[in-house]
């Protein structure tokens, strides 16, 4: 039998069990600490579908820190879930239709590591899977001082990226505005935060 | 929780290696798996966990809010600045080559780079910040905070 499948198998079980769990357990904390298992397996699942980068967020992420600001909340909002119906027929029903269209969604996506599926044959995967040379090497025919100011032809050297980690090349170089403002939205989290939470310093000073 | 003495030690023994390692990963990460995300992640949770041992005033001596503040600003700023350096070099906005004009390459990985610092500056400064905010109790003039 495939070791990969076998994996897999046991490792779909287990996050199944954990994500039933989290949604059953009455404490938060459990549920806290069972959603930062949950995602410490999918960082498992990620690494063994060779996705690291991917595994390496959920991982950091999902198990470190979401966890931690989830247990800072608890702090302040206590431990027990307030009561509720067994079972919310609606939400039911809502989760439910959204996963059967997810799962209708994966029918059309190519096997697991087909060397034919579109991320393999489209020309701008290609280019990035080619120009794996090291940072420092500065081998001929790639790029050089030839690349003008974007009106030459790039000769199908267009990326240059001598980046090994094509994930990074293509987050920060081919999709960098993209990147941008994801930044730009992370800081937006951040300081919306500091205007809704954060006391005011005469507030802070006035406060016994 | 600064009152138990392994919670204590352990803590102090594995910031530092914690804050290196969420270093190495922000540098390397046009080398290796991860890069500026999730290297400034790492590098929050090891202040988060200072934080949690030791409490949140005591971490914010070592990491002032203004410094956070600053610094979450500083990441997008280095981000848009690169871009903007480029475009005033000549080339197109987040065209890295005006970096290194005689090695697209090398400039390619450099522009990356200095792009990767700015995202790790700034995500590193908004979990912290996150940190400090929702752990913080309420302002007084807010009441006192239910705790079960």
């Amino acid at each position: 039998m495939n070791g990969f499948l076998l994996v897999d198998g046991i490792l779909l079980l287990l996050v199944t069990v954990t994500a039933v769990a989290a949604v059953v357990v009455r404490n938060l904390l459990s549920c806290a600490m069972l959603l930062s298992i949950y995602s410490l397996l999918m960082a498992i699942v990620w690494v063994n579908m060779d996705s690291v980068d991917v595994a390496f967020t959920e991982a950091a992420v999902g198990a470190g820190v979401s966890t931690v600001l989830l247990i800072g909340a608890l702090v302040h909002l206590g431990t027990e879930e307030a009561p509720r119906p067994r079972i919310h027929w609606p939400g039911l029903a809502t989760v439910a239709a959204t996963g059967a269209l997810l799962v209708y969604g994966t029918l059309d996506m190519p096997a697991l590591g087909d060397a034919g599926a579109p991320v393999h044959v489209n020309p701008v995967a290609r280019a990035y899977i080619r120009q794996d040379a090291p940072k420092a090497a500065n081998a001929p025919g790639h790029g050089g001082a030839g690349h003008g100011s974007g009106k030459e032809a790039h000769h199908g050297d267009y990326f240059h990226g001598h980046v090994p980690n094509q994930v990074t090349a293509i987050i920060v170089s081919y999709r960098s505005f993209d990147t941008m403002f994801e930044t730009a939205v992370i800081l937006t989290a951040g300081l919306s935060l500091i205007l809704l939470l954060r006391a005011a310093p005469r507030a802070r000073e006035g406060a016994p | 929780m600064k009152d138990q003495a392994i919670l204590r030690i352990v803590t102090k023994l594995c910031v530092p290696f914690i804050l290196v390692f969420g270093l190495y990963v922000i540098t390397h990460g046009e080398l290796g798996p991860g890069g500026g995300f999730q290297g400034g992640v790492i590098l929050a949770s090891a202040f988060v966990l200072y934080g949690l041992v030791w409490g949140g005033p005591a971490m914010r001596e070592i990491l002032p809010r203004k410094v956070t503040d600053v610094a979450a600003c500083l990441g997008v700023l280095i981000y848009a600045g690169v871009g903007t350096y480029c475009m005033a070099a000549g080339y197109r906005f987040l065209d890295y080559t005006p970096i290194k004009p005689s090695d697209p390459g090398g400039a390619e990985a450099w522009g990356m780079t200095l792009v990767e610092y700015g995202v790790g500056i700034t995500v590193s400064s908004v979990m912290v910040t996150i940190f400090n905010e929702m752990t913080e109790d309420p302002p007084a003039a807010a009441g006192p905070a239910p705790r079960a």
